[in-house]
């Protein structure tokens, strides 16, 4: 870890992984719910938080799950946990 | 905005499985058996629940139970901390320490609490739970509970575990690590000697959930840990009296002395009234008869290689090895109930699984077998669902 990546960065990158799991035609923006507007169930953000940690190399512990509605939220939580 | 507004969601998965025609829960209206019962009025045989060794209608144990009720009572009223401590829960733990050739053994009111009483008195703020993705509720509830960092590894992927161990560093010593011995989704088993070997090397802790495979692996029925050769090499195992031992309940053993502390430091222990004295002679009754007739095991296996073999022959996807759980896979939810109520109406019960509950998001028919069953039950099932396969489209259709 210690490879702090900026948030606009990182937020593109997590939109370029988001987009397989994401019906077509969805928007995906930075406010985008994951349950709400993204129709994300339990096993998708499970998917996305899989593809996630092997593309960074890290672990996301699911405690972080909580803090987090959108993609915005979880951009924010993703750049906490790669400078911890 | 309300209390409810939470529960639309649940409501609407409900109107969905209503609107095809299943309205509540299945109804056991008797019991005639360990491997039959009257559903609907009409009598089926029991092929979705967790009695694997069929001790249910033992007489051994309902002999045993009946005592207890009468020179006992009915309950003790009080949890084990206050007035709930009788002797024979200690006798069962004594009897469980010894069944496992473990110093400690502990008793729980149901396996549910053991996982939430083990996992939350053994980690809290700072530690790590290293968990298998297809893990129990009462496991995620029980990490929920404890306060520590709970991080997923892939299902029964000992690679996987060993990258997330390597990124913990020094962390790793602070880890508990999560398996069960017998998958009850898919009827899959842990890698359990590779697991052993990547927590050894990174210096974690090691916890096997043997709900699933507690008299039905190893040659003195102890679980995966003795099929596999590892005891030695796991710090606890955790298990229930609800499967294999036909009653209700949960245990922990372990050779680890701290395990004396649990009592003092689990919640879901002191705060839930103790088993009833029937269950507890019931449960010592079963673990004898689990301890010295390896007959029922073998009949197990029997069963469970008749049935995953046949089903597979038919055509059908099924879990990934033969297992007392053999769980046959569905396209979708539509033909998934067609099948569930077609065998209801064959006289067949099993388990109709929908996502969220199974692990990759498909719909499962869940079979479970038991040494109560008869060859000739297990070829009804069969028959059953060699009928429905013959008729698919007619089923659907119906």
């Amino acid at each position: 870890m210690g490879n702090m990546q900026d948030y606009d960065t990182l937020l593109k990158q997590i939109c370029e992984l988001l987009v397989p799991l994401v019906e077509e035609g969805k928007e995906l923006r930075e406010e985008s719910d994951f349950v709400a507007d993204l129709g994300f169930d339990s096993l998708k953000v499970m998917k996305l938080l899989e593809k996630v940690e092997d593309h960074y190399d890290i672990s996301i512990p699911l405690n972080i799950l909580t803090d987090i509605q959108t993609i915005k939220d979880f951009v924010l939580q993703l750049q906490k946990l790669m400078i911890s | 905005m309300s209390l409810f507004d939470k529960f639309e969601q649940i409501a609407a998965g409900r109107q969905a499985l209503a609107d095809r025609g299943i309205t509540s829960n299945v109804v056991m209206e008797k019991i005639i058996s360990s491997s039959e019962a009257v559903i609907n009025g009409r009598r089926v045989i029991l092929a979705g629940t967790n009695n694997y060794l069929g001790l249910t209608f033992d007489p051994d144990c309902i002999e045993a139970a009946s005592i207890a009720v009468r020179e006992q009572g009915t309950g003790t009223t009080g949890s084990r901390m206050a007035n709930g401590t009788y002797s024979d829960h200690i006798k069962l733990e004594q009897e469980l320490a010894d069944f496992f050739g473990c110093k400690y053994g502990m008793v729980f009111s149901t396996g549910y609490i053991a996982n939430l009483a083990m996992l939350s008195a053994l980690t809290g703020p700072g530690d790590i739970l290293l968990i298998d993705a297809d893990s129990h509720a009462s496991i995620y509830d029980g990490c929920r509970l404890s306060g520590a960092e709970i991080i997923r590894f892939r299902h029964n992927n000992p690679g996987d575990l060993e990258k997330r161990l390597k990124r913990l560093g020094e962390r790793a010593a602070n880890t508990l690590i999560i398996v069960e011995g017998i998958y009850s989704m898919l009827g899959d088993r842990a890698p359990l000697a590779e697991i052993a070997a990547v927590k050894e090397k990174y210096g974690a802790y090691l916890l096997v959930d043997e709900a699933h495979s507690l008299g039905v692996l190893g040659q003195q029925g102890r679980g995966l840990a003795e099929e596999a050769d590892v005891e030695d090499r796991v710090d606890f195992i955790v298990g229930t009296f609800s499967k294999s031992l036909g009653a209700i309940g949960g245990f922990c053993v372990s050779n680890q002395a701290d395990l004396d502390m649990i009592p003092f430091a689990a919640r879901p222990y002191m705060f839930t009234a103790s088993s009833s004295p029937s269950v507890i002679a019931s449960t010592r009754a079963a673990l004898q008869i689990l301890r010295t007739r390896s007959e029922l095991r073998s009949r197990l296996w029997g069963n469970a290689h008749q049935l995953y073999q046949q089903l597979q022959e038919l055509g059908l996807q099924l879990g990934p090895e033969p297992s007392p759980v053999v769980a046959v896979r569905v396209a979708n939810i539509d033909q998934a109930i067609a099948f569930w109520k077609g065998l209801l109406e064959a006289g067949v019960y099993v388990n109709l699984v929908t996502p969220p509950a199974t692990p990759d998001g498909g719909c499962l028919l869940r079979c479970s077998v038991s040494a109560g069953h008869s060859s000739e039950q297990i070829e009804q099932i069969v028959q059953a669902f060699a009928f429905l396969c013959r008729n698919t489209q007619a089923v659907q259709a119906g």
